[in-house]
């Protein structure tokens, strides 16, 4: 049986250079330098790959990038002056001509929807998905192309699978066992060991490269931190630098196994989909938590869902009703090398995880930002966007009022509402009518 | 891979979609994105529902009105030459278009089809004149809960009464033309498409 045995040698020499070069040094939180290496060469061919459909693409043709560019000439001026301020405040036939224009133009070009599906590059990075504007340009570029296919689904998806397949057994098996011990700062300790090395293997089974920045603010212990969200993987980023406890619902299938697993290690806040309704309950049950000084700092997402990463949108105040230091961070993927956006509605999970494998790489940075508690006078949902604000302005991403929860529902009739008081406001004036 | 061809040839009948409604190559390149960005399931169509998603739209207190005028007799789709033959009307008019051959039709973003759109906002069901009746339900979009019955009584009154001239109680698409003549309409009735 030559062949078996070749393929033992094959699988097990394999592996302990997986375990060699990845796994221990996740451990120790060592870096030995290999992902640097291949980041170098990955922006080396990316730079060439940019000149050389620069030098190819004729200059009529390429579409520019749309989404931070508007289409269309827009005229931004209020109600008022776009329903002709010369005449008298009465009601005219061509009043509909102000309300159709505003509408169509809606439909051709609108702030919100663009902001549910993958941001456009402005060069191609040479993965088949973002291919979208651009044209052939040359043999070489193609053949480049081709190479890069065979390294990433030939070479870099298995061993990224390989990695993740035991980083999420090490979670499970670790946490389990941990959870064994009595509660003592022993326990603590090994349960931080365990959640950070897991995390570490997984970051390296998306290639990931991470910046952190101001690490002087990273999230205390009894404090919220709250952060702009484009993907399940926004998580994962954030417990490589730090052990949060995390709030959500309980999913079934393997999210479940790693959900239970965890709760046993430390005190994370699942709620079942029924508790989620009722809100007070959620709220009273996270300020429990906070009060309790040495649990580690409750992880929210305020929007609720996923973005595409070039803007912030509404921030839902129940998370800042709470009380309690909220720490904000941002986080800004590079789509150069890979998007890291999860349309819900396109994808699967497992499609996207295997779209994540599949990039060349996650590249992304994140800011810490100084602590904020809300205000004398203010609101929850003034503070929410004042975080909100912060957010944007540290990640260079557009601030939208819109909420989130347009990908999946109708707006609500209340902004209708506005936009019919101030149309009534003008046509009956202050009670007195023609 | 990398030999895709320029985009246009992607869009079926482009040829004869720009003759029709007047839009260059490169505009309908976009609204052709547009459309595809719209229409969520890859239908190849696009259902009220897709239009309804937009938020700005949902808004917009006639944005009903404005999605029905894309499903022309009682359709349930919209294909793509039918979403932009709608955008057509608001084409602003260019040089091009007034020196027309008069043998050809009228192109879709002229004065007339512009207010012939504007007409149709009003006039559901599709007789040729806007009744008091129909002027009071495009008011009653417009202002929602604000006004009383009586006071938006009045406007409606007033204006049919000001457009009205065979005093037969409607506006027809002339009365409601000559009533605008003396507005701007090629300029408020158009949404330019930057290159």
């Amino acid at each position: 049986m030559e062949g078996a045995e070749l393929a033992g040698k094959i699988l097990s020499t394999w592996l302990t250079l997986v375990l060699g070069f990845i796994l221990l040094p996740s451990v120790f939180g060592v870096s030995l330098g290999i992902s640097e290496i291949y980041m170098k060469i990955l922006v080396k061919t990316l730079e060439w790959a940019t000149i050389r459909i620069e030098k190819g693409a004729p200059k009529e043709s390429t579409l520019k990038n749309s989404a931070s560019v508007g289409i269309i000439q827009r005229d931004e001026s209020p109600m008022e002056k776009g329903l002709s301020g010369l005449r008298g405040r009465d009601f005219e036939l061509s009043d509909v001509f102000y309300f159709s224009k505003k509408g169509l133009e809606a439909i051709v070009e609108d702030e919100v929807t663009q902001r549910f599906s993958s941001e456009e590059l402005v060069s191609w990075n040479l993965l088949t998905r973002t291919n979208v504007n651009f044209h052939y340009i040359s043999l070489r570029l193609t053949m480049v192309w081709v190479l890069g296919v065979i390294v990433r689904y030939c070479v870099l998806l298995p061993l990224r699978v390989t990695l993740a397949f035991i980083g999420i057994s090490l979670l499970v098996i670790g946490t389990t066992l941990v959870g064994q011990l009595p509660d003592s700062s022993l326990k603590n300790w090994l349960s931080e060991l365990v959640h950070l090395t897991c995390c570490r293997i997984c970051v390296r089974a998306l290639s990931g490269t991470i910046h952190y920045h101001n690490k002087q603010y990273r999230p205390q212990k009894g404090g919220i931190c709250v952060a702009n969200h484009t993907s399940p993987i926004d998580v994962l980023i954030l417990t490589t630098d730090g052990c949060y406890a995390m709030v959500g619902q309980v999913h079934g299938g393997l999210m479940g196994i790693i959900q239970r697993a965890m709760v046993k290690a430390c005190p994370h806040v699942w709620f079942e989909r029924s508790e989620m309704k009722d809100r007070h309950l959620v709220t009273k049950r996270l300020k429990e938590h906070i009060a309790d000084k040495k649990k580690l700092p409750i992880l929210i997402f305020p929007e609720g869902t996923c973005i595409n990463n070039t803007s912030v949108m509404m921030f839902k105040k129940g998370s800042f009703e709470i009380g309690g230091t909220i720490h904000p961070v941002a986080i800004k993927y590079n789509p150069q090398f890979g998007d890291a956006f999860w349309n819900s509605s396109k994808y699967n999970m497992v499609s996207y995880l295997l779209r994540m494998m599949t990039s060349w790489a996650i590249v992304c940075d994140v800011w810490y930002m100084p602590p904020m508690t809300r205000e004398e006078g203010e609101d929850a949902v003034q503070f929410a966007n004042r975080v909100k604000s912060a957010i944007a302005i540290q990640g260079g991403l557009t601030e939208l009022p819109w909420d989130g929860g347009l990908k999946r529902a109708k707006v609500k009739d209340t902004f209708k509402e506005e936009q019919q008081k101030n149309y009534s406001k003008m046509i009956v004036g202050n009670g007195s009518l023609n | 891979m990398g030999s895709r061809s320029s985009h246009a040839a992607v869009i079926p009948n482009v040829d004869s979609i720009r003759r029709e409604t007047g839009f260059s190559q490169a505009s309908l390149v976009r609204l052709h994105h547009r459309f595809r960005a719209l229409d969520r399931n890859k239908k190849g169509y696009l259902s009220r529902m897709d239009l309804q998603q937009i938020g700005a739209l949902a808004v917009n207190p006639l944005g009903d009105r404005i999605i029905e005028s894309f499903f022309p007799n009682g359709s349930q789709r919209v294909d793509f030459p039918g979403f932009v033959r709608v955008l057509a009307h608001f084409r602003p008019v260019e040089d091009e278009d007034t020196d027309q051959d008069p043998k050809k039709p009228e192109p879709l973003n002229s004065r007339r089809n512009k207010l012939h759109y504007a007409f149709q906002l009003y006039d559901l069901d599709r007789d040729g004149k806007i009744s008091r009746h129909e002027m009071l339900q495009v008011l009653r979009l417009m202002v929602g809960v604000q006004v009383t019955e009586e006071q938006l009584e009045n406007i409606a009154d007033r204006t049919v009464q000001e457009a009205d001239e065979d005093g037969d109680g409607a506006v027809s698409f002339l009365e409601f033309t000559k009533s605008l003549e003396k507005m701007d309409v090629e300029q408020k009735m158009s949404i330019r498409i930057l290159k």
